[in-house]
């Protein structure tokens, strides 16, 4: 084929993101949140949501979210995301409105901004990359590090009785009456990226149909911060983080 | 009404967007109140009770990155918990009111009025450079009318607006006349009014990023100085003060809120035994009247100020009168309002001989 060919419109089998902006993410080769943005980005675009949609960055490696997706940003103090999504959902019903949380800033810092939005049935969405770890400061543990893993604050692996028990919040969360759909998905292979896809689509969707807040969880892996090959990474996620964080929905109503 | 009323019904009137906030004495009335009114039926105005302080500011930080007029109250202990919220608030340039309605401390301390939060308001309770216009009502009146001036202050800035009382303003009944009726701004309104505002991106423009990050220390430089550069401004445009019998004083207290209400009556006691005494009170503490209090330093003995704390704003009479005459300083603390009489007693002794 040539590159003629291959450019021509009627070949082409993938295009770049409208809404993904031309610019350098600064994420470490092999992290999923470069994957999670572009689909982001893909349903706004597919949603024609552009001009409705305020997103709500956090604090962590995703704080300059709003660099790269091309619709309008608040960034948020950390753990404070699901507040400021309240505000602005409250004041503009008819706006998609979701949050890109990670799991210090959603279940440690933030976990009475997440509990109650998700009671109150915030109508937005809640997207939550859980990779077990702090990655934006350098690896310390956060509230989903596994039993025994290691991180740069518990260097020996994670000890309940020193470090407490690993936070499975999506499960606390689906058992409240104002989420309405809470689901935990990946992004590790093109199967479970379409999967999460969807999911991500249907939370927005709930989100406009004001049915209650969704939460999607991408169980995400962090090469950097747990010192693995992005391919070990991806192994070391099915066979540990899938066990405690298994995948699914934990609700859909 | 009660002056925590008084907020409530000037801050439908004036067209508030969004009300969040948290229970705490003394100042639930404001949401109580708010409550009753439903302005969700009449204005459209949204009123949310919060999981805690510092979800309610940073529910206020959505909805003012949203161009919307919105607002929080809290008595200290919960104003504390706001700080973090205030600074990005402050940094992020974003305009809206917060009530502190000021009790006793620290700690939990008590629920009986203080002035006890003024470094806190006035020097920057949260990190970094950042300055709130404080307002300090005193009386219902002004309640409500520090109400709408503090969110035109804060759209004719971009900033956050303190309205500062302490719990007698808030608790006690007075008569007042409530602003008129303003609608609340359209989207278009919005638009053309806060351009910044996150309402969604048409094709037309960049996108509109409310954040406070800048990782390069030249950014976050040219940020500080765009901030600064405000507040010289506002401090140039925006003291207000009111002055009593300051004309041929001889000695000048200075008070704010309920101190200021105390200490005109010792004024006006004073006078009855013969002492030249006057009273100047400002009703912004930031912008504070350093100028005028200068130009009192001239002309008169002595100050003395008179506050409900271990002596805050005297620190600022102090750089105002910059050594020229001396500065006294009389205060109750932990809940106590000093009495007209123990005022006219520290003037005598402390200043006048």
């Amino acid at each position: 084929m040539t590159t003629a060919e291959i450019i021509n419109p009627a070949n082409l089998v993938y295009v770049k993101p409208k809404l993904l902006n031309d610019k350098p993410m600064h994420y470490c080769p092999g992290c999923s949140h470069g994957v999670v943005h572009k689909l982001i980005a893909e349903i706004i675009e597919e949603m024609d949501m552009q001009e409705k949609t305020i997103g709500i960055a956090p604090v962590g490696c995703s704080v300059f979210m709003y660099k790269y997706i091309d619709i309008d940003w608040q960034q948020a103090a950390h753990g404070r995301a699901p507040a400021l999504a309240t505000g602005v959902k409250r004041l503009l019903p008819d706006r998609l409105v979701f949050t890109y949380q990670g799991d210090g800033d959603l279940a440690a810092i933030g976990t009475a901004e997440t509990i109650h939005a998700c009671n109150r049935g915030e109508n937005i969405t809640i997207i939550f990359i859980n990779n077990g770890i702090y990655g934006m400061t350098g690896g310390q543990m956060a509230p989903t590090t596994l039993n025994k893993m290691k991180s740069s604050t518990c260097p020996t692996g994670r000890n309940v009785e020193l470090n407490g028990n690993p936070l499975d919040i999506t499960k606390l969360l689906a058992q409240l009456d104002g989420t309405c759909y809470v689901t935990r998905q990946s992004v590790h292979n093109i199967g479970n990226t379409r999967k999460t896809k969807k999911a991500i689509q249907k939370a927005f969707e709930n989100s406009m149909a004001g049915k209650g807040t969704s939460v999607v969880e991408v169980v995400s892996t962090c090469n950097s911060g747990w010192k693995m090959t992005p391919e070990a990474s991806n192994d070391w996620m099915v066979e540990n983080m899938f066990a405690k964080y298994p995948l699914g929905d934990l609700k859909n109503e | 009404m009660k002056g925590n009323e008084a907020i409530a019904h000037a801050a439908v009137r004036c067209g508030c967007d969004g009300y969040f906030g948290y229970p705490i004495t003394p100042q639930s009335e404001i949401m109580e109140t708010l409550m009753e009114l439903e302005p969700w039926n009449t204005t459209g105005m949204v009123v949310l009770q919060a999981e805690s302080e510092t979800s309610s500011i940073n529910m206020v930080y959505g909805a003012a990155g949203c161009g919307k007029k919105s607002m929080t109250s809290s008595s200290s202990p919960g104003v504390s918990l706001m700080q973090e919220g205030i600074s990005y608030i402050a940094c992020g340039e974003l305009p809206c009111l917060i009530v502190n309605v000021m009790r006793g401390g620290p700690g939990l301390g008590t629920i009986q009025p203080s002035q006890a939060d003024y470094f806190q308001s006035v020097k920057g309770g949260g990190h970094g450079d950042y300055k709130l216009i404080t307002l300090a009502p005193a009386s219902v009146q002004e309640m409500a009318d520090h109400t709408v001036l503090g969110f035109d202050l804060a759209f004719k800035y971009n900033t956050p607006v303190l309205l500062l009382a302490d719990g007698v303003i808030g608790q006690m009944m007075e008569k007042v006349v409530l602003p008129p009726f303003q609608p609340r701004w359209t989207e278009e309104e919005i638009r053309a009014k806060s351009p910044w505002a996150t309402l969604g991106k048409p094709d037309n423009r960049k996108p509109n990023v409310i954040t406070t990050l800048a990782l390069e220390a030249e950014e976050m430089e040219t940020i500080n100085l765009r901030l600064q550069s405000k507040y010289r401004e506002v401090e140039k445009n925006e003291v207000l003060f009111e002055e009593f019998s300051c004309e041929d004083a001889d000695y000048v207290i200075v008070a704010f809120g309920t101190s200021a209400r105390v200490c005109q009556k010792a004024v006006e006691m004073a006078r009855a035994e013969g002492i030249k005494a006057g009273l100047l009170r400002p009703i912004t503490l930031y912008p504070f009247p350093t100028i005028e209090i200068e130009k009192l330093a001239e002309k008169v003995k002595g100050f003395l100020t008179v506050e409900m704390s271990a002596g805050q704003m005297v620190e600022d009479v102090r750089l105002a009168v910059n050594g020229r005459v001396p500065v006294e300083f009389y205060g109750r603390m932990g809940g106590i309002v000093p009495s007209p009489d123990e005022v006219l007693s520290a003037l005598k002794t402390k200043i006048v001989n």
